[in-house]
């Protein structure tokens, strides 16, 4: 491939991607001037372009951004760290896994954050208590796709294992975990999307802090653009997790 | 000229079979497999006893359903629960043996490692230092004439290329058996003829012993030195052909006139067990569709 055609490939997409997106703002803000769109619902993409700074400065952004991080950080380390663990036991001891995996996929689908005041009763009005909602949520997709992992690993990988003469624990480690790992990681992004709507929508409800108070306190002041522009802020943190998790599966399985 | 050895007397048979089993390398021994199925007992393999002597390339043929990836299973030790007995140099096979290699018809090189690391595998998991591995795995990836490939994944690699990645991971194990499962069964013919010389020249190399399980007819007169022909369920040996073409062998062969000699033999054995299968088959697909409507 020639390096032309190489940076084709790799720039291409993000031009269009880029691109894609600046049309409809465009579009989006001739509508509003048009009046097609109500101005006092949806605010100009340039007005809300404009709030950056303000809400940077004026909101604390760097500290509620941190905030929010730090909680999705912690709650999305334990959901992959407890949520594979359950996996693994339970796509190993059969008998659980007919027990249990009707009950997690309920859970997977059960609107969990309605369970904000039990967990602040147990935790208080604290961080742990946004943390734990947030790995709650998270938690059954990435138990679902584990066990759907390791139980999709291909038969005839299995044989080759055994064909070599190798442990059980080896077998697992060598041949049944890196198999199952694109599987895993689509139930950690999953885990993650629930986690981070969880974490900003607790944290909305309970006032505590970071970007979800700051969206619920801009919104209460009907600062349109100011809101929009948070939210932006909360996509970043997305971001930045889904670039971090890509990375992590690029490192442990380079060839996908 | 074509030669085909069945023999009749059973006590010649047995006093042969005795001498043969003390040099041989492999000896299957009256292998029975039941399987219990919704419609009640299948008998897969049927009383079935042969062995491979050291360097010998023995090919078991036999129609869809006759029981050869059974036993194929049962040689390499994934399978147990049937009577009879595998040994290996005398000892008996109980589960994977170190001294056994296989090969399986699909698919089966890691996903997750390059080429090099797909064949120092073996030699990771036989605790071999890093750069000795590595330099043995070389050796092997050149063998199967994959030099310059080393770095590649296997999806970069066309199926052909992935089964020659098996052969070389198999082959780094070093085992005194090589057995092979259909091994080129979803590849072209073209590919299918290509591979073949590879392996018949690595043979010829190492002095493989190797047992190949195949439905190919072309493949089997191809490569092996003694053909097994087996019926259709339950699988039982039906007949035992030598191959007398001469080595080394390539894929030229397949145009000469007792390489067509043979293949007829074989087809004209296996006909009437294909012709069986078939109609098996048919008869089951009528009953399920009695059965729906």
């Amino acid at each position: 491939m020639t390096l032309a055609a190489l940076r084709k490939g790799q720039v291409f997409p993000l031009v269009v991607g880029i691109g894609t997106l600046v049309i409809i703002f465009v579009a989006i803000e001739a509508l509003i001037r048009i009046n097609v769109i109500n101005r006092y619902i949806v605010p100009m993409p340039s007005q809300i372009l404009g709030a950056f700074e303000r809400v940077i400065v004026e909101e604390e952004i760097p500290a509620r951004f941190w905030l929010t991080f730090k909680e999705a950080l912690i709650a999305s380390t334990m959901i992959t760290i407890v949520g594979i663990s359950i996996g693994v036991l339970l796509f190993r001891v059969n008998l659980l896994r007919r027990a249990c995996e009707t009950w997690v996929a309920a859970m997977a689908s059960a609107p969990t954050v309605l369970m904000y005041p039990l967990f602040l009763v147990i935790f208080g009005r604290s961080m742990w208590t946004i943390i734990m909602m947030g790995f709650v949520a998270g938690l059954p997709p990435v138990i679902l796709k584990t066990i759907e992992g390791f139980l999709g690993t291909r038969r005839v990988l299995i044989n080759v294992g055994k064909s070599f003469n190798l442990t059980s624990r080896q077998l697992f480690i060598k041949i049944m975990f890196p198999a199952a790992l694109p599987t895993i990681f689509v139930g950690v992004r999953l885990g993650l999307i629930f986690t981070l709507i969880n974490i900003v929508g607790v944290e909305f409800l309970i006032n505590f802090g970071g970007l979800g108070q700051l969206i619920n306190d801009l919104a209460e002041r009907y600062d349109l653009p100011g809101t929009y522009a948070a939210i932006c802020f909360v996509i970043l943190v997305s971001v930045c997790f889904f670039v971090f998790t890509e990375r992590v599966e690029k490192w442990l399985r380079p060839a996908d | 000229m074509v030669s085909v050895s069945a023999s009749t007397n059973h006590a010649d048979e047995n006093a042969s079979r005795a001498a043969k089993s003390a040099e041989a390398i492999l000896v299957v021994n009256d292998i029975v497999k039941h399987f219990e199925t919704p419609d009640g007992v299948l008998t897969a393999v049927d009383h079935v006893t042969f062995d491979v002597k050291p360097g010998e390339f023995v090919g078991v043929i036999g129609p869809s359903g006759c029981g050869k990836s059974t036993l194929f299973n049962i040689i390499g030790g994934l399978l147990d629960g049937y009577e009879g007995r595998v040994s290996v140099g005398g000892e008996t096979v109980t589960g994977p043996h170190p001294a056994i290699g296989m090969i399986f018809q699909e698919e089966s090189t890691f996903p997750w490692r390059t080429v090099i690391d797909n064949v120092a595998f073996p030699l990771e998991i036989a605790g071999m230092p890093k750069a000795q591995r590595l330099e043995k795995a070389r050796h092997f990836v050149a063998l199967v004439g994959l030099s310059g490939f080393e770095n590649r994944y296997p999806s970069e690699l066309s199926g052909g290329m992935r089964q020659r990645v098996s052969l070389a991971r198999t082959l780094a194990s070093e085992p005194k058996i090589l057995l092979m499962d259909e091994p080129f069964a979803s590849l072209d013919e073209q590919t299918r003829l290509l591979l073949g010389d590879k392996v018949l020249q690595i043979q010829q190399e190492l002095k493989q012993t190797t047992l190949l399980i195949t439905h190919n007819i072309t493949e089997a007169v191809q490569l092996a030195d003694r053909i097994l022909v087996m019926t259709y369920r339950p699988g039982r040996l039906k007949r035992t052909v030598e191959i007398k073409l001469p080595r080394p062998r390539s894929s030229e062969i397949v145009s000469s006139e007792d390489f067509g000699r043979y293949v007829a033999q074989i087809w004209s054995d296996l006909r009437e067990e294909a012709s069986r299968g078939m109609k098996d088959d048919e008869s089951h697909l009528l009953h399920a569709g009695e059965y729906h409507s």
